[in-house]
């Protein structure tokens, strides 16, 4: 299978590979997929407590490339967002910007999933209600 | 010089050797008779030529030419072998032992004739891939006819211990069949000495073509037959009906030759360069061999880069190295290496193997070359992999409850 030049690109040069002090109240961590599945991401949040706004990401990711570029590609839409803005992030903005095929997008759905579970680390470490989401079970 | 790509999964298919080519092209177009027309010289010119590339054939493995049963490859040998027994023996028993680690071709067949009646007996490995033989005597009933395993396997390449299994099967009056498609041509397979009754290969994997292998079926000691899986004209002793695949028959002949002329010199080199590439992988830090070191091909390695995932990690370099890995992130089920998850590796492990076939064109500088690339991206890779991280800070990744999707 051939991969599209925007994933080829973000597993080659990935952008915000690292990890955030989980411990601090402004750093929200969602650790989501499950090494047996092949796929695990942890992507984490730094919030301005004062505006709302994510001042930074990091990702950190096991699996194939489809699923380090959809990470790499969340944490730099991430940054500069309101948790509120990144609460809309669709899977399927990812995989329109990365153009995965089929078989992939559940790599998009784990971004997704990732990026919620963030969210939600960060509200519960503040002391807000931990928002619902819809199950995708794309995978 | 540095030739790339550089091609490591010839247990995938091998190249044609351009000896073998050359022998095949007057087949495809002057010499291109009808095996079976008996009235013409164009139809005794290719039956010369197939019984010429029969006797090549059999010679490799030991055999007589009458016991050579040309068929489009490995996985038609699996179907008419097992099923072509199962039919023929129906009123002996309905009783089939085979192991959890063989090809789809052997699976599939079985799980097929289970529906038809069929009782399967599926034995599970060892950790190191081998079956283990007092479960396989153990396994034998009344209603035994035939016992199908591998000679090696195509994933981690372990060379089952098919003298004592034929030994068994003699034992208790049942047929030994053994799909010896990864051992053909690259270590000696003899049907007498290794007491075996039906046999199944192919060209591909020993630089021949592709459409053409054969079946190896006994004829004395015990005379075994197969029910035909196709109708038609007879061909084959009436076990395989359809006309000869002339030009493939005689390419299949010329690699067999080759290979039984070759093996002894090709054998060292390449096992060299096997071992000189472990080494080095294994060099790096939590890199495991998956199957038994010591009974296994000499031209096969499979290895586990813990924490990294397979495909992601060929990603990094499979435009310059052709490589297969156990993880099957492609494939709509995730599940990765059934072959891996035999011996009892956990799925993250089966999710981070390689496995490397080389062969009779791979060179010292293309696996110098694939151990520096492979090296630094696992490295890479790993400094993106959470699992890496947790594993350094000492966290016990089974303690950790995962979101299963």
């Amino acid at each position: 299978m051939a991969y599209s030049d925007k994933v080829i690109d973000h597993y080659s040069n990935p952008k915000n590979v690292g990890t955030l002090d989980k411990s601090k109240k402004t750093v929200g961590t969602g650790l989501v997929g499950a090494p047996e599945c092949g796929d695990v991401m942890r992507l984490q949040i730094e919030v301005d407590d004062a505006t709302g706004m994510i001042t930074d990401a990091k990702f950190k990711t096991f699996g194939c490339g489809s699923a380090i570029a959809s990470s790499s590609l969340a944490t730099e839409w991430l940054k500069g967002k309101t948790v509120d803005q990144a609460v809309a992030i669709d899977n399927m903005d990812i995989v329109e910007e990365l153009n995965l095929p089929p078989v992939k997008i559940h790599c998009s759905v784990l971004a997704e999933d990732a990026i919620k579970a963030a969210i939600n680390d960060y509200r519960k470490k503040n002391g807000l209600e931990e928002l619902a989401f819809e199950e995708k079970g794309v995978h | 010089m540095l030739k790339l790509p550089v091609y490591l999964d010839n247990n995938a298919t091998t190249p044609m050797d351009p000896r073998v080519l050359e022998t095949m092209l007057p087949y495809f177009t002057e010499h291109f008779g009808n095996a079976a027309s008996r009235n013409h010289p164009f139809g005794w010119e290719a039956e010369s030529a197939v019984d010429y590339a029969r006797e090549q054939v059999a010679q490799l493995i030991g055999a007589d030419p009458k016991e050579i049963i040309f068929t489009s490859g490995a996985t038609e040998g699996d179907n008419l072998g097992i099923k072509g027994i199962f039919e023929m023996y129906a009123a002996k028993g309905n009783h089939i032992i085979t192991a959890t680690t063989e090809h789809k071709a052997v699976l599939d067949t079985c799980k097929h004739l289970e529906k038809l009646g069929a009782d399967v007996t599926y034995l599970q490995v060892k950790a190191d891939g081998l079956i283990d033989l007092a479960e396989l005597e153990a396994a034998i009933k009344p209603t035994t006819i035939l016992i199908s395993i591998m000679y090696a396997n195509n994933e981690i390449g372990v060379i089952q211990p098919v003298k004592e299994i034929s030994t068994i099967a003699k034992r208790h009056g049942v047929l030994f069949f053994t799909d010896a498609t990864q051992a053909v041509g690259k270590i000696t397979v003899n049907v007498i000495e290794d007491g075996i009754d039906l046999l199944t290969f192919t060209a591909h994997k020993m630089y021949g073509p592709k459409g053409i292998g054969a079946l190896y079926v006994r004829r004395k000691n015990p005379r075994v037959k197969v029910t035909a899986q196709m109708d038609g004209g007879g061909h084959e002793r009436s076990m395989r009906s359809g006309t000869l695949n002339v030009p493939g028959i005689v390419g299949f002949g010329k690699a067999c030759e080759l290979c039984r002329l070759e093996m002894e010199e090709d054998t060292k080199r390449i096992s060299a360069l096997r071992d000189k590439l472990e080494t080095a992988l294994l060099k790096v830090e939590e890199a495991y061999v998956n199957g038994n070191r010591e009974h296994r091909l000499p031209h096969v390695a499979n290895i586990s880069f813990k924490h990294v995932e397979g495909e992601g990690l060929l990603m990094g370099f499979n435009k310059n190295i052709a490589l297969s890995s156990g993880s099957a992130c492609t494939s709509a089920s995730l599940e990765p290496s059934y072959v891996l998850k035999a011996l009892g590796l956990g799925d993250d492990l089966a999710h981070s193997s390689l496995r490397f076939g080389l062969g009779r064109f791979t060179t010292e500088e293309q696996i110098d070359y694939t151990v520096e690339q492979i090296t630094n991206t696992v490295l890479k890779l790993r400094e993106m992999s959470p699992l890496w991280e947790m594993y350094k800070e000492g966290i016990d990744l089974n303690s950790i409850e995962w979101a299963h999707h």
